[in-house]
C-alpha cells in the first residue's frame, strides 16, 4: 500500500450517499484508530479516479445515480484492479447490486461490475424496514441487522455466500441478504450499517490488516443499540 | 373562545354543499380543541372534505394566495410571510404547521373571509394544492434528503416539481438561487424572484439533476460542469442580520427568532410579500413580532434552568441548529415514529462536533443510535431516559433542547402540563 496507515476509501459520495453513509468510514476509521492502528480516509468524487487502498465503501444511491456510478467504475476499473489484489469491499444497498453482473434503474437492465456473482431485478414491492438474521457461519458472527430500503431483489450464483439467513424483512428475496465472496461483501442494511454490526466492521479490519485478533473495544453503547433493535424485531 | 358556526361573509358565495361542509369543518375544528384532542387543524378539514371533495378549491376562491413549500423552514416562512402580508390586509394560514390539504382546509375555513391566504405545503403535495387553491406565489425553500424511508428521494421530488411548473406558467416564483435542485425544479420559469439565504448543506446537490455533470462552487456561486445549471443572479440576499432588496436597500432585522437561517427565512418572506405590494420597510418590522413557532425556539423556565426548544428534523435542519445553539448544556432527544420516519441512519450524516465541550444529555426512544454516533463522533454525553432526570442532571441556566419531530413534540406536551 501507498503508506504503512490503512487506506479506507469512500467511493463517489456525490453519488453513492442517500442516508447516513458516510457511518460506515467513521465506524472503521474510529475502531481502527482506537486500537492505535493509523487510518486515513479518502471521499473519492465521480471526477476523480480511484486511488490505491485497503477497504472500499460503496453506498446507497437514486436510480439515476446508481446507473452513472456503475459507468464511471466500469470505465475506472480501479475497483476491479483493488478486487484483484484482495482488497476489502463493503457495498451496501444500491452499490451492493452494482457488484453484480446486472440491476434494473429507471426500468432498464444496466451493467454492474461483476465483482460478485450475482444480479439485481425488481421486486413486487419495495422493501423498507427492518432487516437481519443469523449471518453464515463461516464468517463466526452475531446476529445481523439493518434497516433496508430497496426495490430490488437479488439472485446469488454459485460463485457467492449469502451473508445471513433472513428471520426480518426482505434482504436478497426474503430468504437470504447479501453476499460475500473472498474480502467482498455486500448488504441491502443501508446507511451506517456498521453501527449496529461492529463485530463485522471488525471482520473487515481483520481483512483489510491480516490481523486475526484485534484488541477488544468498550461495545457498551454498540451493544445496548443492538439489544435494543434487536428485542424490537423479536431477533433477541 | 366562541366558534362562529353561521356561515361567515365569505362564504355566502359559496355553493351549498360548500357552505355546509365549511360550517361542518369549524365545529369539528372547535370540538377538537375543546376536548383537548387537538388544536383542530386537521380534523375539520378532514371532515368538511368528506362532504364536499372541492371545499379548498370554494374556500381559496376569491384570495391571493401565496404557497410555501420545502424541506425545511417552512412553517417559519409561512408565519414571517402572514405577518409581512398582514400589511395589506387580513391573511388565513395554517400557522401550525398541519400542511397538507386537510389542514389547508381548516385553515381556510375557520379563518372566514380574507383578502390574503399564506399556506405552508408539504412537498409531496404541492402539485395538488397549486391545482386546488391557484396561487398567485409559490415560495421554494430548498430540498434535501429528509425520511427516506417514506419521502420520494431528492431528484424525484424536484421532477416532480418541474413538471408542476411547466404546466403553470401563470405561478410566480419565489425561489432559492442557492439550491440547485430548487434551481432545477424552477425549471424554465421566466417569472421567477430569486433569493440567496445561504445553504450550509450540500449534501445533496452534488450533482446536476438535468445532466449527470459535477456542480462545482466557488463560494457562493455554483455552476454544473456542462453549464446546464447555473447558479441565477439573486435579487434579495441577506448581509448579517439584515435583508438587502432588488433596489439595494438595507432592512435591519431585530428578529426574536434565532439563527441565520432565519435571516434567509425574512427574506423570501418579504420577497414574497413585494410581490403582493408590501414595502419591506413596512413588512420588515413585523416579522420581529414573532417569537415561536408551533412551539418552535419556545423559551421556558422549570426548575431555574431556561429551557429553549429547537426542532430538527432531518441533516440540513440539524446543521441550523447547531448554529442556532448557544455554548450551553444540551439535551438531544430522537424518537423514530412514523412522523419522524423509522430510520435513524441519517444520523450519520449530521457532524455533532460544534458540540463538544459542553455537557450533552441524550434522550429518546432512540437515544442509543444517536449514542454510537457520539462515541464516533468523539463527543462525550450522559444518557438520560426522561425528560425530568435531563433537568435535573443540568446545571441552572440555560439548557438547549434539540429534538426531531415526535421527540420535541413529546417535550412540549410535558413542559405544557407544567408550564
Amino acid at each position: 500500500m501507498s503508506s504503512s496507515a490503512l487506506q479506507i476509501v469512500w467511493v463517489y459520495p456525490d453519488l453513492l450517499s442517500t442516508y447516513g453513509d458516510r457511518g460506515n468510514m467513521l465506524i472503521l476509521a474510529h475502531r481502527a484508530r482506537s486500537r492505535g492502528i493509523p487510518a486515513d480516509t479518502h471521499e473519492v468524487f465521480l471526477n476523480e479516479a480511484l486511488p490505491a487502498g485497503d477497504i472500499y465503501l460503496l453506498g446507497g444511491g437514486e436510480d439515476g445515480a446508481q446507473a452513472l456510478a456503475a459507468q464511471r467504475l466500469l470505465a475506472d476499473r480501479g475497483l476491479h484492479r483493488a478486487v484483484d489484489r484482495r482488497a476489502v469491499v463493503f457495498a451496501v444497498c444500491a452499490g451492493y447490486q452494482l457488484m453484480g453482473s446486472s440491476f434494473f434503474a429507471k426500468g432498464a437492465k444496466c451493467e454492474g461490475l461483476g465483482l460478485l456473482d450475482l444480479y439485481s431485478d425488481r421486486g413486487p414491492h419495495r422493501a423498507v424496514g427492518e432487516v437481519g438474521g443469523e449471518v453464515d457461519p463461516k464468517l463466526g458472527l452475531p446476529t445481523l441487522t439493518g434497516f433496508e430500503n430497496h426495490g430490488g431483489r437479488t439472485h446469488l450464483g454459485r460463485g457467492v455466500r449469502p451473508l445471513a439467513s433472513v428471520k426480518v424483512g426482505i434482504g436478497n428475496d426474503g430468504k437470504t441478504e447479501g453476499a460475500w465472496n473472498g474480502t467482498v461483501l455486500g448488504t441491502y442494511c443501508h446507511g451506517p450499517a456498521l453501527s449496529r454490526n461492529p463485530a463485522l466492521a471488525d471482520l473487515l479490519l481483520r481483512w483489510a490488516t491480516g490481523e486475526d485478533n484485534l484488541p477488544a473495544l468498550d461495545e457498551t453503547w454498540h451493544n445496548r443499540l443492538r439489544n435494543e433493535r434487536l428485542t424490537f424485531t423479536g431477533m433477541a | 373562545m366562541t366558534e362562529n358556526l353561521e356561515p361567515v361573509a365569505g362564504d355566502k358565495k359559496l355553493p351549498l354543499r360548500a357552505t355546509l361542509a365549511a360550517s361542518v369543518s369549524r365545529t369539528a375544528a372547535a370540538l377538537s380543541r375543546a376536548t383537548g384532542r387537538g388544536d383542530g387543524s386537521v380534523i375539520g378539514g378532514k371532515l368538511g372534505m368528506m362532504i364536499d371533495p372541492d371545499l379548498l378549491a370554494h374556500l381559496a376562491a376569491g384570495r391571493q394566495i401565496a404557497l410555501v413549500s420545502g424541506t425545511n423552514g417552512k412553517t417559519t416562512t409561512t408565519r414571517f410571510t402572514a405577518a409581512a402580508l398582514g400589511v395589506l390586509g387580513e391573511v388565513a394560514t395554517n400557522s401550525f404547521g398541519a400542511n397538507m390539504p386537510t389542514g389547508h382546509t381548516s385553515a381556510l375555513a375557520r379563518a372566514g373571509s380574507t383578502p390574503f391566504a399564506v399556506l405552508e405545503v408539504d412537498e409531496h403535495w404541492l402539485p395538488k394544492v397549486i391545482n386546488a387553491t391557484s396561487p398567485l406565489v409559490v415560495a421554494l425553500l430548498n430540498l434535501s434528503r429528509d425520511q427516506l424511508d417514506r419521502a420520494r428521494e431528492v431528484a424525484m421530488m424536484a421532477q416532480l416539481w418541474r413538471d408542476t411548473f411547466e404546466q403553470h406558467p401563470e405561478i410566480h416564483l419565489v425561489a432559492n438561487a442557492d439550491d440547485p435542485m430548487v434551481v432545477y425544479a424552477a425549471g424554465k420559469a421566466t417569472d421567477v424572484t430569486w433569493f440567496s439565504a445561504g445553504q450550509r448543506w450540500r449534501e445533496d446537490a452534488h450533482v446536476c439533476p438535468a445532466c449527470n455533470s459535477h456542480i462545482e462552487r466557488q463560494g457562493d456561486d455554483w455552476r454544473c460542469q456542462n453549464g446546464d445549471l447555473v447558479r441565477p443572479r439573486p435579487q434579495w440576499t441577506i448581509d448579517g442580520s439584515a435583508v438587502i432588496d432588488p433596489t439595494g436597500k438595507r432592512h435591519e432585522l431585530k428578529l426574536q427568532l434565532p439563527g441565520q437561517v432565519n435571516v434567509g427565512n425574512s427574506a423570501t418572506a418579504l420577497a414574497v410579500a413585494y410581490f403582493f405590494g408590501v414595502d419591506p420597510t413596512e413588512g420588515a418590522p413585523k416579522l420581529a413580532d414573532v417569537a415561536s413557532v408551533a412551539g418552535r425556539y419556545a423559551q421556558v423556565e422549570r426548575k431555574g434552568r431556561q429551557i429553549r426548544l429547537l426542532l430538527a428534523k432531518n441533516p440540513a435542519s440539524w446543521l441550523e441548529a447547531f448554529d442556532m445553539a448557544q455554548d450551553a448544556p444540551t439535551l438531544l432527544a430522537i424518537n423514530a415514529r412514523d412522523p419522524d420516519g423509522y430510520d435513524t441512519s441519517w444520523l450519520f450524516d449530521v457532524d455533532f462536533s460544534p458540540l463538544r465541550g459542553r455537557q450533552v444529555l441524550i434522550t429518546g426512544e432512540r437515544a442509543y443510535d444517536l449514542a454510537v454516533r457520539l462515541q464516533v463522533n468523539g463527543v462525550e454525553f450522559a444518557h438520560v431516559t426522561t425528560f425530568a432526570k435531563a433537568i435535573d442532571s443540568a446545571p441552572p441556566g440555560r439548557l438547549e433542547v434539540i429534538a426531531n419531530y415526535s421527540a420535541f413534540q413529546d417535550i412540549r406536551a410535558e413542559l405544557d402540563r407544567v408550564v
